[in-house]
């Protein structure tokens, strides 16, 4: 049996996916709707058994489909209720067409996504192109470096999600095995610091008995764009409320974070930019680089969206190339999610960096370092060139 | 527990107390004339509290016509989320009442319906309807059925009746229309076991209510299919909508009935009489022959061979639903 670890002790040996499933345990929600998929399944496994062995208040409604499991959570959250929800792959993608209205309808649900790999071919492995292909469905998106990074942004999706400036969903990934599956250590939290942390939701028109309000109302090309319009003004809300609630989370657990991390960044003349799990290993061959005398750092980025473009600016004005190191795809496009986004971003800035793009890690596929130091010897190569460069899939079979 | 014995008494108010109850689906709504959709759905929640009724709606006729920002025909919580979802969507309401409840912000459990029209029933939504009924949620779905995807059109649905005229059925001088039986929604929902399933009709108002207050009363779920004439896309005047909802039940195309616990069938009031009396039940012809969707059965040349055709495959539906009534 499973105990849910809802006291605050020492770190707790803990993969990915059990972390996040202990996260909701202590945040305890009103309601979890959800359906297993690879590599998600061990979130919603452990949490049926805390609610079955008493230790969470939660109703789990174990639903027939990802379809049903968001269209649960909306009925759940237009009630006002706490709703958590997690998923991956095919079955974010199942949920895409309600994903857009749970944000419309303005409902803080939160949902961590397994990152895995679209079908076709089918694959259970890491890939972040699930959670990315969301980013115009009006979710803020998160990704997370580490088991404790997901632990932590269980509890700062509702943070961010439920203030009443943003009032949106919150998607955040974790990258499929590579975090859900691996052991780590975790600093677990308390439900002394939830009740803290996260005051209870408060909804201003909830559909409940005796409130005759009606939501999800057809709107026609006379009010179709205002109200998307203030979507639009609550993702700009959501740009000031992260970092608030990334400084008032790091004053009571000692672990800071923000819209994008900047690693050795100092210095840099070369910056490797990424998202997700592959953070880490860019942190260890920027270490083994600069032991070697390379002025070179890394920025992770955490919120995909709001995407952190003034932060990114800032961040990058001095250096002179960047790696963009993509674990999504597209096709067809001018590159992928990331390396398209921070390109479109840095245009209109005098001091931009040369920008190269990288497709790295699809489909579970290994990066390792020598992969990684490979992208920065060929950032070196590129820097100064004056044609167009064509995104390398790197350790791409010929 | 309510048990089916107390499901069965259940009344509604008489209609001189019903008179003085306020609408909860305003004038002003946008549905077209004759419609009956209105009329169910105003029949329907006149059985319930205001204060402790929620309804949620599936996209379709009644959902646009009568929420059209900013305005709204509804004076009870209401919420849309999408077109194959309303099932789900209350579901998860359900959730979150049972946690308020657990966790005392809320007395009880209101009454929560689902509203949705055939083609987000029988169709599209029949997978959030199946999951929700197999969990046990304690909500009524009401489906009613015009037959077609009134809202877009007038497309075919599983729900629209052989050989009628639709935009992706037409009458062709090949195909006469959609070639295929109804599917048997409501043997659907009865092989879920669930405690309360009827069918019901605007042409029968005392008997529609009486089975909604069943529902709601009912532990867990509750399934009702309501016959709902569409002047437009069945083609008739618009004055006639009672009327040929009538003559669905006096030919035995819509008869109504209830099923307690998936296994108990009872024939309620005007079906039973033409159970007692068969003369009493009309032809099929007379209902087709009242609604354009079916002219073409009759002109150029009347299509003896199809509405015969018809009669029997309808009378065999007849007869194994009175064998089920008596078993």
């Amino acid at each position: 049996m499973t105990k849910a670890v809802t006291s605050k002790a020492k770190r707790i040996g803990m993969t990915g996916d059990e972390a996040v499933a202990n996260a909701a345990a202590v945040i305890n929600p009103d309601v979890v709707a959800a359906y297993p998929i690879t590599p998600q399944t061990i979130i919603v496994e452990h949490f049926s058994e805390f609610v079955n062995n008493g230790e969470v208040d939660t109703e789990f409604v174990c639903v027939e489909s990802e379809h049903s499991a968001m269209s649960a959570c909306v009925g759940a959250s237009v009630t006002g209720a706490r709703v958590f929800t997690a998923s991956a792959s095919q079955g974010v993608a199942l949920m895409y067409e309600i994903l857009f209205i749970a944000a419309a309808s303005r409902l803080p649900i939160v949902m961590a996504v397994a990152n895995r790999a679209l079908s076709g071919p089918i694959n259970i492995h890491g890939e972040l192109t699930d959670q990315t292909v969301c980013r115009d469905t009006g979710w803020i998106s998160m990704f997370s470096e580490s088991a404790q990074e997901a632990y932590d942004n269980t509890f700062l999706a509702f943070k961010i999600g439920e203030h009443p400036d943003v009032s949106l969903p919150v998607m955040f990934g974790l990258d499929g095995f590579i975090l859900t599956h691996a052991l780590e250590g975790v600093s677990p939290l308390d439900r002394k610091f939830v009740k803290d942390f996260l005051p209870e939701r408060q909804m201003k028109y909830p559909t409940i008995p005796g409130n005759p309000v009606s939501s999800g109302l057809l709107a026609l090309p006379d009010y179709y764009m205002e109200v998307k319009y203030q979507q639009e003004l609550a993702m700009e809300a959501a740009r000031k409320v992260i970092p608030k609630a990334f400084e008032e989370f790091g004053e009571k657990t000692g672990r800071y974070y923000g819209m994008i991390e900047e690693y050795q960044m100092e210095d840099a003349k070369t910056a490797l930019v990424t998202m997700g799990a592959l953070s880490g290993t860019t942190k260890f061959v920027v270490d083994k680089l600069r032991k070697n005398g390379e002025k070179v750092g890394m920025i992770k980025v955490k919120t995909y969206r709001p995407f952190p473009g003034t932060e990114l600016a800032k961040a990058l004005k001095d250096v002179e190339a960047v790696g963009v190191i993509d674990r999504d795809l597209t096709f067809g496009a001018p590159g992928p999610a990331l390396y398209s986004d921070l390109k479109t971003t840095l245009y209109n800035y005098k001091n931009r960096p040369q920008i190269f793009g990288f497709i790295a890690g699809i489909g579970g596929r290994d990066v390792l370092v020598e992969d990684f130091e490979h992208i920065y010897k060929q950032v070196l190569n590129l820097k100064g060139t004056e044609k167009p460069v064509p995104i390398e899939w790197v350790g791409l079979r010929k | 527990m309510v048990t089916k014995e107390e499901l069965k008494k259940v009344k509604i108010p008489k209609a001189k107390e019903l008179i003085h109850t306020e609408n909860r689906l305003a004038p002003g709504h946008r549905l077209c004339a004759g419609c009956t959709a209105g009329t169910i759905a105003r029949l329907a929640t006149l059985v319930t509290d205001p204060n402790d009724v929620v309804i949620f709606h599936a996209t379709g006729c009644l959902e646009v016509a009568t929420t059209i920002y900013p305005y709204t025909a509804w004076k009870l919580p209401w919420y849309h989320n999408a077109f194959e979802n309303a099932a789900a969507t209350a579901s998860g309401a359900e959730a979150a009442f049972r946690a308020m409840v657990r966790k005392g912000k809320l007395k009880k459990i209101p009454d929560i319906i689902a509203f949705g029209g055939d083609g987000g029933t029988y169709d599209i939504g029949l997978q959030s309807l199946s999951g929700a009924m197999e969990r046990g949620h304690d909500f009524v779905y009401i489906c009613y059925t015009n037959g077609a995807y009134m809202n877009t059109g007038i497309q075919r649905s599983g729900g629209t009746p052989m050989y009628a005229a639709t935009t992706t059925s037409p009458a062709g001088s090949v195909i006469p229309g959609k070639i295929q039986w109804r599917k048997d929604l409501v043997a659907i929902a009865a092989a879920h076991k669930i405690p309360y399933i009827a069918t019901a009709s605007p042409a029968a108002h005392r008997d529609l209510m009486t089975k909604v207050r069943r529902a709601l009363d009912a532990d867990g779920p509750a399934f009702i299919l309501v016959d709902m004439p569409c002047p437009r896309g069945w083609r008739f005047p618009e004055k006639d909508s009672v009327k040929v909802a009538q003559l669905a039940i006096d030919t035995c195309y819509f008869p109504l009935y209830e099923i307690y616990d998936g296994k108990e069938y009872v024939l309620s009031p005007k079906s039973k009489a033409i159970a007692n009396k068969p003369e009493r039940k009309k032809p099929i012809e007379e209902y087709l022959a009242a609604q354009g969707r079916f002219k073409h059965l009759f002109k150029p040349e009347k299509r003896t061979d199809l509405i015969a055709k018809f009669q029997e495959a309808l009378n065999k539906e007849w007869e194994y639903l009175l064998k089920l009534v008596n078993l």
